[in-house]
């Protein structure tokens, strides 16, 4: 017969709530609250986190996320492959916006290598960008309110997405795993039609927006789960490492687009969005303000494209264009020399910031001076943010636990890497 | 983008204005600046007392903690910490050298509580120690786990 609550649990439950009255010996007669399992199979928690949560009837008194379901030692693959096969690598981390990824490694990297980027390729880097900010926006408004009840959204949001996924086909071959970005610039220009087809999406997509707030803005049901839920201030965000759109709905105006400015971002005019609030309806206004901010950077990054090459002169590091390594003996030997040996990266380390959908994105790059990055590490925005999930939830009700996820925007791709 | 690349006394000498410099001049045991990013590195006794002194120095936002092994070199692990300062806009790196004789070295979870999860991870995959944590256990790894991945004298692999 169990003599204690240790003994009923799953093993390893008692581990995961430090601090919780599962430590000690309770008498059972005593024992008015219950350890709950969430996930990691449950449909709101966005992947496979899993949340171990200790509630009272209702409310929530300890919380504890664990995660590792997805760990697959991106960083040690790193360590494996020559600095252009990373590129497809850090793809795979957050599924939702690749781009930023791939930019995010490429800056590091270039910085290593002290390149220089062509404007042209640095508009379309910026551009890219910020449709792959639309497109993480817009999964995340279409679950956040699938998990709160609101399922029309989800589809109206998918079609717009649809279209950005056929835009990525376009120029990358690929609708999410898209390894567009190159060390040095872009892997090739896009087709003619391009242009034309993102013009029309942009001239769209503020009129989708104000439709998918016509759908929810007003709603009583989604305003009474939103509004003064997951308080987070700004002290607490700073303290735990939140950042992008959840630091700024607490208050804290940052962000790196404007004030630490990578691949030309300095040359964009924008605002930032930013609520005093903090709580879970702040987060959804901020997201849907950074979208309307989103249209307008790409917009200027459209009409404003210059002329020019798309990647760096360096034919040591870029390989050659397709035609040039068939006619020239030279390039046919430093595409062989590319991709047999890789190119060395001189001796040094690096760590580059990127504001991505959910928050800062930070690549450190440590190089010995050979073909193979010595360490890659990732500094993922959802691994921070989930740390002040607790924070949020404590002594709300069990129901507010799905609000709270939906609104820090979790991909559990980058949090277990 | 500027290639100056300046050392411990270049640092100290011209750098002197910076505000990591300045706060952490007496703790310093080496400074580099290049590719427009300082790195210093500190004792691994002293690093909360370094990471206080950058705090209060207007470096309020810890961004990364992480870890790399120089093996065979020693000190093997590099333990290494991003610090961002919202008002200077500027960061400034820490590094704690840990050798493999004591791999253990403070926490500063109690300065920023952000660091929790970033220290379990390299607990986790490199086996460094870290003392005063509130609940140090794996975080990527299975609980039962053989071995710290991420040092490079584990085999990519895995062991087999």
């Amino acid at each position: 017969m169990p003599t204690s609550v240790e003994d009923l649990i799953n093993p390893g439950v008692d581990d995961v709530i430090a601090d919780s009255k599962l430590h000690g010996n309770i008498d059972p007669a005593q024992d008015q609250t219950m350890v709950l399992n969430m996930g990691p199979q449950h449909p709101s928690t966005h992947g496979v986190l899993r949340v171990v949560l200790e509630v009272d009837g209702e409310s929530v008194i300890a919380l504890a996320p664990d995660i590792g379901y997805l760990h697959t030692g991106i960083e040690k693959t790193c360590e494996a492959k020559f600095y252009q096969q990373v590129v497809p690598l850090t793809d795979r981390i957050d599924y939702l916006c690749p781009m930023t990824n791939n930019l995010t490694y490429c800056l590091a990297v270039e910085k290593l290598l002290q390149l220089e980027i062509p404007e042209r390729a640095q508009y379309l880097r910026v551009l890219l960008n910020e449709l792959t900010r639309l497109n993480s926006h817009l999964v995340w408004l279409g679950t956040h309110a699938m998990d709160i009840g609101a399922l029309t959204v989800f589809l109206y949001c998918f079609r717009e997405r649809e279209e950005i996924l056929r835009i990525f086909e376009m120029v990358a071959g690929q609708r999410m795993m898209t390894s567009y970005f190159r060390i040095g610039g872009l892997s090739m220009e896009p087709p003619i039609d391009f242009y034309d087809r993102v013009r029309n999406f942009l001239k769209i997509m503020p009129e989708k927006i104000a439709e998918y707030e016509n759908l929810l803005t007003g709603n009583p049901i989604w305003m009474g789960r939103l509004k003064n839920v997951g308080h987070l201030s700004a002290a607490d965000a700073i303290a735990l490492g939140v950042t992008g759109p959840p630091l700024r709905a607490s208050g804290v105006d940052w962000d790196l687009r404007r004030d630490m400015p990578y691949s030309g971002y300095e040359k964009f005019k924008f605002d930032v969005p930013v609520s005093q609030v903090g709580d879970v309806w702040a987060r959804y206004e901020v997201r849907m303000k950074e979208m309307y901010e989103s249209v307008k950077i790409a917009i200027q990054a459209l009409e404003g494209l210059p002329e020019g090459r798309i990647t760096a002169v360096a034919p040591k590091i870029i390989l050659p264009d397709r035609e040039q390594m068939k006619t020239q003996m030279e390039s046919l030997i430093h595409h062989f020399k590319i991709v047999t040996e890789g190119f060395a990266v001189p001796a040094g380390q690096v760590y580059q910031g990127v504001e991505s959908p959910r928050g800062e994105m930070g690549y450190y790059v440590v190089s010995d001076g050979t073909a193979k990055p010595f360490r890659v590490h990732m500094r993922n925005p959802s691994f921070a943010t989930l740390q002040a999930l607790e924070t949020m939830c404590k002594g709300r009700l069990l129901a507010d636990v799905v609000a709270v996820i939906g609104s820090i925007d979790i991909v559990l791709g980058e949090i277990d890497r | 983008m500027p290639a100056t690349t300046l050392e411990k006394a270049e640092v100290l000498e011209q750098m002197a204005a910076n505000p990591a410099v300045a706060a952490l001049s007496s703790l310093l045991i080496d400074a580099r600046f290049a590719l427009n990013e300082l790195t210093i590195t500190v004792p691994k006794e002293q690093i909360v007392a370094a990471v206080k002194a950058v705090q209060a120095a207007g470096y309020n936002f810890m961004e990364d903690v992480t870890c790399v092994d120089w093996y065979p070199s020693e000190p093997r692990f590099h333990v290494t910490y991003h610090i961002l300062s919202h008002s200077l806009k500027e960061r400034v790196r820490l590094v704690a050298p840990v050798g493999s004789e004591d791999l253990s070295i403070d926490s500063i979870t109690d300065v920023w509580p952000a660091a929790n999860f970033y220290e379990r991870e390299v607990f986790d995959l490199f086996g460094v120690h870290f003392g005063g944590h509130p609940n140090l256990r794996r975080i990527m790894m299975p609980d039962d786990w053989k071995g710290h991945p991420l040092r490079k004298d584990y085999p990519v692999e895995g062991y087999r």
